[in-house]
């Protein structure tokens, strides 16, 4: 009855339902609902339909994912999977664990994907050797962003180290601009705590602190720096931003209320949907230091069965990871092909830029993951991490303080 | 066949409520307490690992803070939403002519979702854009009142909010009780020339004990369940110093994938309803036996 229901749907494959005519079938959950997400998910429908297969959308808006997680818990426990589900990072390692994931090598060898993916990226879309995710698209995490008009007016230069950015805040703080348009919200306090990371830090010391947890390198002085940058960072940002929407804070940037902001390339959809240009009013730029963070959303496969829906699923990664949907879909979502071999002609001077670092930081082994963004570490040592960052970030607390929590946090959530 | 039904009608009607009741909230609880003996990530598991949940929960500086916020947020509302009801009530209670509309105005905030309530009040807070601002363009530049960005002081603007939303209810429960004292008693102290504060303090207020039980026990459930107030309100923030158990729950369950955390989190919070429920139901069930 389900099968006609949704073969009705797209209108003439009733005659194909009723003929007994197999057909690729794939329901997806996802929490692409908002207005630009949602036409880029429109752009895979369609594109699946073309293809010959039904397609039977599952979003669950709500949480930042959190109830698309939740709904599909539900589903899984009843054995009832979706066919494929937007997942991201150590989690598609952590479900493959509970033995619901399927293999998609096949699809993966037949298009290449080892040679046309980053190595770093196409480590999280394999479990135990094979392949169970298809990556969508690569958001950088690392961005500044900035206001060009304030900059030439106080005559600041993109800061390239972080002491050329306090000095640059400092300048424009006494000019009665806010240096810094920040929401405080535990993730954003996050993003920025990890671009500073990475900075003082470097490529190396990142890794070790948030990808292998290493003791040593958490509670070391480089990461005391850290923390003491994030205070002088406190002291940059106005006094109303607790609790404020990231998007609410482009707009400060936008509207010449504050100058910088620091977030992932998310922020490039608010000002470019705003009507402004890109090097012209308003630039983007690396945060200082080396090295590329990135939050790749992909779609982890799980186990069907039936042949229809297992032809559906290595349709549906076929085409997640094919040069047109990567080109369309990023276009939309203002983030950059995971795929390294995709024109980038039709890309802005950011996504440009963006892409460009991408492949050197893939070879000369900084590409890393974004542990702000869950692509790093599993929920529970992300989320202790964020707690002491947040807890930091919004008190007095000292650096060495901070350092002893970051430990214990860690420990206590393993 | 018909005295039968007589005499089971009863228990056939209320057996479908018992047998859910007994799956859906005493078998979840067993549930929960189960999962949380587990060392359960991302899906519940089943094999029971001792205590090691509540160690760590114990060790959680955020646990902390969010159950000292319980017991701050909790004493700091009750009592206060409990003074202010019942002076409301007894100035209520001097016969005005317009009370039922007073009734009325003091009663509404309780037919808003706490969800509007945190909204409005996060708004009116919001050093930039409420209060503050609103002063300080009166011409007071030194005004300051910014609570709700203040770690150590947010918690007080979720007390705000939630007394509120709930002591109009607290007058309408005290108001209740004040008209089912006797009058005559009342009307006897009157003829003997005792001062009205007398009434109320000799006669009236401990003749409403049970009132006073009756909301107590509301306002600590509302105490205890709160959620959706600090996830409009402040959003647990500025950092996580607003969090409270429920919130700290929802959190490691469907943030962080940390299911045997977020049962432990319930067990503790389900103790501590429990502290203040049994010795709640065994005054009520001895009365009776009485």
């Amino acid at each position: 009855m389900k099968h006609y229901l949704t073969g009705a749907v797209s209108g003439f494959a009733i005659l194909a339902s009723t003929a007994a005519f197999a057909e690729p079938q794939a329901e997806v959950l996802h929490y692409w609902t908002s207005g630009g997400e949602a036409k880029s998910v429109a752009v895979l429908q369609k594109e699946f339909a073309d293809k010959g297969g039904v397609w039977t959308d599952m979003p669950v808006a709500g949480g930042g994912g959190d109830a698309a997680g939740t709904a599909l818990r539900a589903r899984v426990l009843s054995g009832n999977a979706p066919t494929a589900a937007q997942i991201k990072g150590p989690a598609i390692q952590e479900w493959y664990e509970e033995g619901v994931l399927a293999d998609i090598s096949a699809v993966a060898e037949a298009n290449h994907w080892a040679d046309v993916l980053p190595a770093s990226i196409a480590a999280h879309m394999q479990c135990d050797g094979t392949w169970c995710a298809a990556p969508v698209n690569v958001h950088r995490v690392d961005w500044i962003w900035a206001n060009a008009k304030v900059l030439t007016a106080n005559n600041i230069d993109m800061p390239t180290t972080w002491d050329e950015f306090n000095a640059a805040a400092e300048q424009l703080q006494s000019a009665g601009i806010i240096p810094l348009a920040h929401g405080g919200q535990a993730w954003q306090d996050a993003t920025i705590f990890e671009a500073v990371a990475l900075g003082i830090l470097g490529p190396d010391g990142y890794r070790k602190a948030f990808t292998e947890l290493d003791t040593e390198t958490l509670t070391s002085d480089k990461m005391k720096a850290v923390f003491d940058q994030m205070r002088i960072m406190r002291g940059f940002v106005d006094s109303n931003f607790s609790g404020r929407d990231w998007n609410l804070s482009t707009a400060m940037v936008m509207n010449g209320e504050a100058a910088f902001q620091i977030m992932g390339d998310w922020a490039k959809g608010e000002f470019i949907a705003a009507g402004q240009v890109p090097g012209q009013d308003f630039l983007c730029a690396s945060t200082p230091g080396d090295g590329f963070l990135y939050n790749v959303d992909s779609f982890a496969m799980f186990e069907v069965a039936g042949d229809e829906k297992q032809q559906g699923q290595s349709l549906l990664a076929e085409l997640v990871v094919g040069e047109e949907f990567q080109e369309v879909f990023n276009l939309n979502k203002g983030s950059i092909p995971a795929r390294i071999d995709v024109s980038l002609d039709a890309f802005d001077s950011c996504a440009v830029l963006s892409s460009q670092e991408m492949n050197t930081s893939s070879e000369n082994g900084s590409l890393l993951p974004s542990y702000a963004h869950g692509m790093a570490l599993r929920g529970a040592q992300a989320g202790a991490i964020t707690d002491v960052v947040t807890a930091h970030f919004n008190s007095d607390m000292s650096s060495d303080d901070a350092v002893q929590m970051l430990a214990n946090a860690i420990a206590n959530s393993l | 066949m018909i005295k039968w039904l007589e005499t089971n009608t009863p228990k056939l009607v209320l057996a479908p409520s018992f047998v859910a009741v007994l799956i859906f909230v005493y078998g979840f609880i067993a549930w929960t307490a189960w999962v949380s003996l587990t060392r359960s990530r991302l899906l519940p598991k089943y094999e029971i690992d001792g205590l090691i949940q509540y160690d760590r929960l114990f060790a959680s500086p955020r646990w902390d803070t969010a159950f000292n916020n319980l017991f701050l947020f909790g004493f700091l509302f009750i009592t206060i939403a409990m003074i202010l009801g019942l002076s409301l009530a007894i100035l209520l209670d001097q016969n005005i002519r317009t009370e039922g509309a007073i009734r009325t105005i003091y009663l509404y905030p309780m037919a808003l979702s706490m969800i509007v309530t945190g909204t409005a009040w996060k708004w009116i807070l919001n050093p930039g854009l409420g209060l503050e601002a609103t002063v300080r363009g009166w011409g007071f530049e030194d005004f300051t009142f910014d609570w709700l960005i203040n770690p150590d002081m947010a918690i007080y603007t979720v007390v705000i909010a939630a007394i509120w939303q709930s002591s109009g209810f607290v007058m309408a429960l005290f108001l209740a009780g004040l008209r089912s004292v006797d009058q005559e008693i009342i009307k006897a102290a009157q003829v003997d020339g005792i001062p009205t504060w007398r009434v109320y303090t000799a006669i009236i207020i401990p003749s409403m004990a049970p009132i006073f039980l009756s909301a107590f026990i509301v306002l600590s459930h509302i105490a205890i369940k709160s959620f959706d107030l600090v996830i409009a309100l402040t959003g647990g923030g500025p950092g996580y110093a607003t969090d409270l158990p429920a919130t700290y729950m929802y959190t490691m369950a469907f943030s962080r994938g940390d299911i045997g955390q977020a049962a432990s989190s319930a067990m503790i919070m389900m103790m501590v309803v429990f502290a203040i429920i049994v010795p709640y139901l065994y005054s009520e069930l001895r009365s009776k036996d009485d």
